[in-house]
């Protein structure tokens, strides 16, 4: 097959034309928005990630162009590749909204919901996926899951009871590291993230499993309940690292870099994994070159007063002194920024 | 849909084919099993046929899967991608571990020959060099008498290079199982196979393409392996002969449950549902002069009917023991054939109870890999325990239903709907006795539901 062939799918009836082998989810967000499926466990940079968490699913209406019969079951859009003539349907499908509706309830019956201690709280993943669709209150009246309490090193900090099990931890030690020594033991609802060796999680690249992490389950020790992430600035840099790119982002507090990530796309996933050293190691403004302060998507609780743009409600616009002080506040917080 | 003749008592004596010889002292030895006409098969097809016309005979047979989907097996083997250079693999399902089904493992102990004979030909018409067999773990003395029985085969030159001078060679491997039901699963077979946790794989692709070390695979349950044989000696057309419609041929039966003879049996598929639960041949009725309540016709995971649906159809017909006629009616008053584990439940028996038991069963082999099944399971478990003990309500069995739905058809791999439809089944059926569960909850706890209208006749629908 040629190189410049694409298909033709159709996502909510918006059409997007892609090249052959993309899978639904990646056709979805080519076109963005509101149409992207919520992905919890796939990973576009991990290879075999995808297809377990189930948030994903779509209903494909019309196969193909050459076979248009409809798929019998809802597909997960992250594993499913498209065909020429495809037609999609996700947020027009209220079967499709139903299933996720289950699915996001499902992922919170047994989650603690203690996200108020919660360092991930604000950017996790399963918040925002609840907050979007499920529902306000949960049909299940048991005792939550508990596990016992593992050590698996001096800079990750492991709690299970948060944990969807998506995998994305274990697919980044197998494929940045070159010995996975932590992995899922037991199985159902039972199966866990563990390690048979304590505090066994000790390798250059191990921070990563913070990154990609969706949830709580796995943060940065040396950030533990440092600061909540809205009271942070996160600031764009870099560094001359022999290990890795040594492009991060820091997360300010005043003065102080409280942490470092590696930078993140719209879909929380990184663009180029870092190394434990920029991670845990530099911390302060000295080692790094700033590029200056990430953008936040408006949306997020992180961009909690961060004025991006002046915009003045109706009121201020008639009244010269407000929108003087308007401008004003708006020129700080850019500062601030 | 309309179904053909019931079978006539006059035609009695039914077609027996893989357990022919079965009650043969020394069977499970190569030499009388050699003695009693075994191997002819492998002759036949090595020596006559072509892979091609070996799959072709298969394909006329209508022969379908014997582990439970019931896919034709002919069908599935010309779906085998066949590229250049890379080895194919036929891989026997012999993890079975549903549970009411033991049939295979009958198999295994008591006539290994049958498979071994079996693999050899499917092999040979799929091209494989290398075969597995997966037994589960527990199995263990079926191991080692399949290893036994390959050594056997090997010494008198049915295995390993150029057999009976046809320049086809074939290794033949035993795998034990991971322990767990999951491994049944054929993705999740594989990778348990191939020494990693035994989690299903994400389909596409299929083994057909990708399947054992990414290679084009065939999976096959014992069953349907074992059938090759009689189908290549007798000929696929002649198989197909025996039977009603598309479900042809013979299918071994794991009865169990309040039956005066529990056991395995051969049936030939069309047999009434009635006559095997109360013929003498079979079952012979319910035990202690018990009346039946309900049956679980083909393993746990398929719906369970109410005595009344299970002997005729909503339409007033008699239902068969076929793939079509136990599915007559679709979920809302039909079951399915599956694996063919037959579980007959008498009047003294508690559905609820017995739903908790098999959503037991499904919570603690589910693999948890995907959310729905990891997380739904264990919730349904817990909710079918609150109301067996008597402290449910009637939200909860609405809240069963839509859980069971979001499982359904949302999961990686069958394990999800399988979980699912005992429950949906079981309070579609047996509504009022799960209600007497939540009105009656101190009492429940004393004595069980009985029989209530589950055996009354029903006005046929048309």
């Amino acid at each position: 097959m040629a190189d410049d062939v694409k298909f033709k799918v159709n996502i909510d009836g918006i059409p997007v034309e892609v090249p052959p082998g993309t899978t639904i989810l990646n056709a979805a967000r080519l076109i963005g928005g509101d149409i992207v499926p919520p992905a919890m466990c796939y990973y576009s940079k991990l290879q075999g990630s995808g297809g377990k968490c189930r948030t994903c699913l779509v209903k494909v209406s019309k196969g193909s162009d050459k076979d248009p019969r409809p798929m019998p079951k809802l597909v997960a859009s992250c594993r499913t590749t498209v065909m020429d003539g495809m037609e999609v349907q996700n947020i027009t499908s209220p079967e499709v909204i139903e299933a996720r509706k289950g699915v996001v309830e499902m992922l919170l019956i047994n989650h603690p919901l203690d996200c108020p201690i919660c360092d991930q709280a604000g950017e996790c993943h399963l918040q925002d996926l609840g907050y979007e669709h499920g529902l306000a209150s949960t049909r299940y009246e048991f005792e939550r899951r508990t596990f016992n309490k593992i050590d698996i090193g001096d800079k990750v900090q492991l709690h299970m009871t948060r944990c969807i099990l998506c995998y994305r931890c274990v697919f980044v030690a197998d494929q940045l590291t070159p010995q996975r020594v932590h992995g899922i033991l037991g199985r159902g609802d039972a199966a866990e993230i563990s390690t048979y060796i304590e505090k066994a999680i000790d390798n250059e690249f191990s921070g990563n499993v913070i990154d990609v992490c969706p949830v709580g389950a796995l943060t940065d020790k040396t950030f533990r309940f440092k600061n909540r992430v809205w009271f942070t600035k996160p600031v764009e840099a870099h560094r001359d690292c022999p290990t890795c790119s040594g492009k991060v982002t820091l997360w300010y507090k005043g003065e102080e870099v409280l942490r470092v990530t590696a930078r993140k796309d719209e879909y929380g996933e990184v663009e180029e994994f870092i190394c434990n050293t920029c991670r845990f190691e530099k911390k302060a403004t000295s080692d790094w070159v700033i590029e200056g302060p990430r953008e936040v998507k408006r949306t997020s609780v992180i961009s909690l007063n961060h004025y991006a743009e002046l915009n003045p409600p109706a009121v201020v616009k008639k009244n010269l002194m407000l929108q003087e002080a308007n401008k004003e506040q708006f020129e700080r917080a850019k500062e601030l920024l | 849909m309309t179904i053909g003749k019931p079978r006539l008592k006059a035609d009695i004596m039914a077609r027996k084919l893989l357990l022919t010889h079965i009650h043969v002292p020394g069977i499970h030895t190569f030499e009388v099993y050699r003695q009693q006409g075994g191997y002819r098969a492998v002759e036949k097809a090595l020596k006559t046929l072509t892979p091609e016309e070996v799959v072709e005979e298969v394909k006329k047979s209508g022969l379908r899967g014997r582990g439970g989907a019931g896919f034709p097996t002919g069908m599935k083997w010309s779906f085998l991608a066949k590229p250049e250079g890379v080895p194919r693999y036929l891989v026997c399902n012999a993890d079975e571990s549903e549970p009411g089904t033991f049939k295979d493992r009958y198999l295994m102990t008591h006539i290994p020959h049958a498979l071994i004979e079996g693999m050899i030909v499917s092999s040979y018409a799929l091209g494989a060099n290398t075969s597995y067999i997966y037994v589960r773990g527990e199995m263990m003395p079926q191991i080692r008498i399949l290893e036994r029985a390959i050594a056997e085969a090997k010494n008198a030159g049915f295995l390993g290079k150029n057999i009976l001078g046809s320049g086809y060679d074939l290794e033949l491997y035993v795998q034990p199982g991971g322990g767990a039901y999951i491994c049944g699963e054929e993705t999740a077979l594989l990778e348990s196979l191939e020494g990693k946790r035994g989690n299903p794989r994400i389909k596409p692709p299929f083994p057909a393409v990708s399947g054992l070390y990414n290679c084009p695979t065939v999976v096959n349950n014992v069953e349907s392996i074992a059938a090759t044989v009689p189908i290549i000696n007798e000929g696929g057309e002649e198989y197909a002969k025996i039977g009603i419609e598309r479900s042809t041929g013979t299918k071994l039966i794991s009865a169990s449950g309040n039956l005066n003879k529990p056991g395995v049996y051969e049936i030939e598929l069309g047999l009434p549902v009635e006559e095997f639960i109360y013929s003498d041949e079979y079952c012979g009725g319910i035990a202690n002069g018990k009346r039946l309540k309900a049956v679980v016709a083909g393993g746990s995971s398929v719906p369970i009917l109410p005595a009344n649906l299970i002997l005729k159809t909503l339409k007033g017909e008699s239902r068969l023991m076929t793939y079509e006629s136990l599915a007559d009616g679709g979920f809302q008053s039909g079951t399915m054939l599956g694996s063919g584990g037959f579980i007959a439940f008498d009047e003294d028996q508690c559905i609820v109870r017995n739903t908790w038991n098999f959503t037991r069963f499904y919570h603690h082999e589910s693999c948890g890999q995907c959310s729905p099944c990891r997380e739904g399971t264990g919730w349904m478990e817990k909710v079918l325990h609150k109301i067996e003990f008597g402290h449910g309500s009637y939200s909860d069995i609405d809240l069963l239903v839509d859980v069971s739905k979001k499982i359904e058809g949302n999961t990686i791999c069958p394990l999800g709907d399988a979980a699912a439809w005992p429950v949906a089944s079981a309070i579609r059926h047996f509504r009022d006795e799960f209600e007497w569960h939540i009105t009656n909850g101190h009492e429940a706890q004393r004595r069980n539901y009985g029989l209530a209208h589950y055996a009354d006749p029903l006005e046929p629908v048309m």
